[in-house]
C-alpha cells in the first residue's frame, strides 16, 4: 500500500514522536560526553546529571540570600504576567474581532489601523512602556498585549469574516436580532478559532515575556536565565529552557483540549494538529 | 386567476459592475404559486432569488410584497433553504429548530433555560418526527447526511411561517432516490401551509414536478463578443397542469428546446 493510504497504530505513532527527542537528547549526551573528556570542568555542555542537580537545586532547595524556592517563585511570577497578558489580548480580540468582522462599518473604521498597529514590531516599543509605565509589571503585561492583540483581533475577524453568508441570513429569517445573531450564530462560531488565535498568539507572547523580564525584572524565568547568563551558568539555563517550553507544550495541550471538549461539533471532520 | 398577485416584480434589473444578471424582469405571482426556476448556469436565477430575499437591491425596478415595496434586509416572512450552509452547524439538530422561538421569547440571551426550554424542545416533536430526525435530534449537522440535513433545513425555514419559501437549488447535491422522498415532504408542506414557493433547480424534470409554473430565464439578446451586455429575463412563463399523476415525462419539453439562444455543443 501507498504510504499516504497507511495510518501508524497508536503505539506507532507514539514511539514515532518519541524518536526525534530521544534524537536530541542523545545526540547532546554524546557531545557534552566528548567535551567533558577533554576538560572535565566544561561549563558549556553540562552533563544531564548536572542538570538535573541544578534542576533540583532551584526547584526545592531555597534560595540562600531570599529564602524562596526560586524556581516556583519564577514560574508563578512569569505565568501571572502571561496569563494577564493574555487574558486581556483575548478580550481585546473578542470583542474588537467580532466587531470588526461583522459589522461593515466598524470594520472601515478599525481594520487599517489594527493592520497597521500589528506591523509596529512591539519590542521597539518597549522602551516607550518602561517610560510611560515604569519598570513595574504594568509595562512587561503592555507588551504582551500589544504584542499579541492585534494579530490575534485580525485572526478573529478573519474567522466572523468566514462564516458563510447564509448562516447569517437564516438567523435574519428567524427573527434574530443583531445581538441575537452575535451572541447565537458568530459568537459560539468564532470560539474555537479564538482558542486557536490564543494558541498562535502564546508563542509571540513567551518571546515578549522573556524579552522583557530579561531587561527590566527582578523575578521570572526570563529573569533568571539572563541573569544566571553571566556566570556561563548552562547547567541552571538549559533545564529553564526545557522548563518554560514544557509550561508553553502543557498549556497548548490544555488549550486544545478545551476546545476539543468545548465545541465538539467544530472537531467532527479532520484531523487538526 | 383573478387573486390580486401576492408578488409584484416591475421592470427588475440586476447588475454587478459592467455585468448586467437581469434586465427587465416583470412578474406576477399568486399567493399559494409554486414557481420553479431554471435556465443555465449562470443566467441570473439564484441573483433574483436573492433579491427575493432582500439579500441584495435591485440596481433598478421594484419587488413588491401586498403591494408594498420589499422591507431593504432578510425578514421572517421570507424563509430560504440554501444548497449548504443552511444549518448552524454549532447546534444540534433539535438546538437548530428551537432557536426561532428562544430568539423570539429571549430577547437579550437569545437562549432559553430549563422548563422554558424543555417546553421549546417538547413543540418541535412533531417537527421532527415529520421529517424523520427524531432519533437523530442530538446529532449534529456535521454528524447527518445530505439529505438529512437539506430535512433539517426546510423545517427550520418554515419555522416562522413564512408567507414565501425561497429554495436555492435546495436538493442539487442529493441522490436521485432521496430527491423524490424530498419532494413527497416539499408538496406535502406546501399543500399544508398554503405558501408561495419559489425553487431554483438545475434539474428541469424536478421543476415540472413540482411546480405550478415554471419561469425560463434566458437572455433575449447575445453579444458574442461582450457576454455579459445583456442581461437574462424570463423568457418562457409556463403554467403547469397540478394533476401529477398524468404527467408524461416524455411530453416535456428538455431545457436545450427552452433556451433556444444557447449555442448547441
Amino acid at each position: 500500500m501507498r504510504i499516504t493510504n497507511r495510518k501508524p497504530s497508536r503505539p506507532t505513532a507514539f514511539l514515532l514522536g518519541l524518536i526525534p527527542f530521544l534524537g536530541v537528547l542523545i545526540a547532546y549526551a554524546v557531545a557534552s560526553h566528548t567535551r567533558r573528556l577533554e576538560n572535565p570542568a566544561d561549563k558549556l555542555l553540562p552533563s544531564l546529571a548536572d542538570m538535573g542537580a541544578a534542576f533540583m537545586r532551584m526547584a526545592f532547595e531555597a534560595d540562600r540570600r531570599s529564602g524562596n524556592y526560586l524556581l516556583w517563585l519564577d514560574t508563578w511570577d512569569s505565568l501571572w504576567r502571561l496569563g494577564s497578558g493574555m487574558l486581556i489580548s483575548t478580550a481585546i480580540a473578542l470583542i474588537l474581532g467580532i466587531s470588526i468582522g461583522f459589522v461593515a462599518h466598524v470594520r472601515s473604521g478599525l481594520a487599517p489601523f489594527v493592520a497597521t498597529f500589528s506591523l509596529i514590531p512591539p519590542i521597539t516599543i518597549l522602551p516607550i512602556l518602561f517610560i510611560i509605565f515604569g519598570l513595574g509589571e504594568v509595562s512587561k503585561i503592555m507588551l504582551i498585549v500589544i504584542g499579541t492583540a492585534p494579530v490575534m483581533v485580525r485572526g478573529v475577524s478573519q474567522a466572523v469574516m468566514d462564516i458563510p453568508r447564509e448562516m447569517i441570513i437564516k438567523a435574519e429569517t428567524l427573527g434574530a436580532s443583531v445581538w441575537q445573531m452575535v451572541t447565537r450564530v458568530v459568537l459560539p462560531q468564532t470560539l474555537p478559532q479564538l482558542i486557536t488565535a490564543l494558541r498562535l498568539g502564546l508563542v509571540p507572547a513567551w518571546i515578549f515575556l522573556v524579552s522583557a523580564e530579561a531587561i527590566a525584572s527582578t523575578s521570572g524565568l526570563g529573569y533568571r536565565i539572563f541573569l544566571v547568563r553571566r556566570y556561563l551558568a548552562m547547567d541552571v539555563i538549559l533545564p529553564y529552557v526545557a522548563w518554560i517550553t514544557l509550561l508553553a507544550f502543557i498549556i497548548d495541550r490544555l488549550l486544545r483540549l478545551l476546545s476539543k471538549r468545548a465545541f465538539p461539533w467544530h472537531h467532527l471532520k479532520g484531523d487538526s494538529l | 386567476m383573478s387573486a390580486p398577485a401576492q408578488i409584484r416584480v416591475r421592470d427588475l434589473s440586476m447588475s454587478y459592475g459592467p455585468c448586467l444578471v437581469l434586465e427587465r424582469v416583470n412578474l406576477e405571482v399568486e399567493q399559494g404559486s409554486f414557481c420553479t426556476i431554471v435556465g443555465a448556469s449562470g443566467c441570473g436565477k439564484s441573483t433574483f432569488l436573492r433579491l427575493l430575499l432582500s439579500q441584495e437591491t435591485p440596481t433598478r425596478g421594484t419587488i413588491e410584497l401586498n403591494g408594498t415595496a420589499l422591507p431593504p434586509e432578510p425578514t421572517p416572512d421570507r424563509g430560504i433553504v440554501f444548497q449548504r450552509y443552511s444549518v448552524f452547524p454549532h447546534l444540534c439538530v433539535e438546538d437548530n429548530l428551537i432557536m426561532a422561538s428562544e430568539f423570539e421569547a429571549a430577547r437579550w440571551t437569545g437562549r432559553l433555560f430549563g422548563g422554558a426550554r424543555k417546553a421549546a424542545r417538547e413543540a418541535v416533536r412533531d417537527t421532527l418526527d415529520r421529517i424523520g430526525l427524531t432519533a437523530a435530534r442530538h446529532r449534529y449537522p456535521a454528524q447527518l447526511s445530505g439529505g438529512m440535513q437539506q430535512r433539517l433545513a426546510i423545517a427550520q425555514a418554515l419555522l416562522k411561517k413564512p408567507d414565501i419559501l425561497l429554495l436555492d437549488e435546495p436538493f442539487g447535491a442529493l441522490d436521485p432516490g432521496i430527491r423524490a422522498d424530498m419532494h413527497e415532504l416539499l408538496l406535502g408542506l406546501w399543500e399544508e401551509l398554503s405558501m408561495t414557493v419559489f425553487m431554483v433547480t438545475h434539474d428541469i424534470n424536478e421543476a415540472f414536478k413540482l411546480g405550478t409554473r415554471m419561469l425560463v430565464f434566458d437572455k433575449l439578446r447575445h453579444d458574442p463578443h461582450a457576454p455579459e451586455a445583456f442581461g437574462a429575463t424570463v423568457t418562457y412563463d409556463l403554467p403547469l397542469t397540478n394533476d401529477r399523476a398524468n404527467d408524461q415525462e416524455s411530453t416535456r419539453p428538455s431545457l436545450d428546446e427552452l433556451l433556444p439562444s444557447r449555442p448547441h455543443p
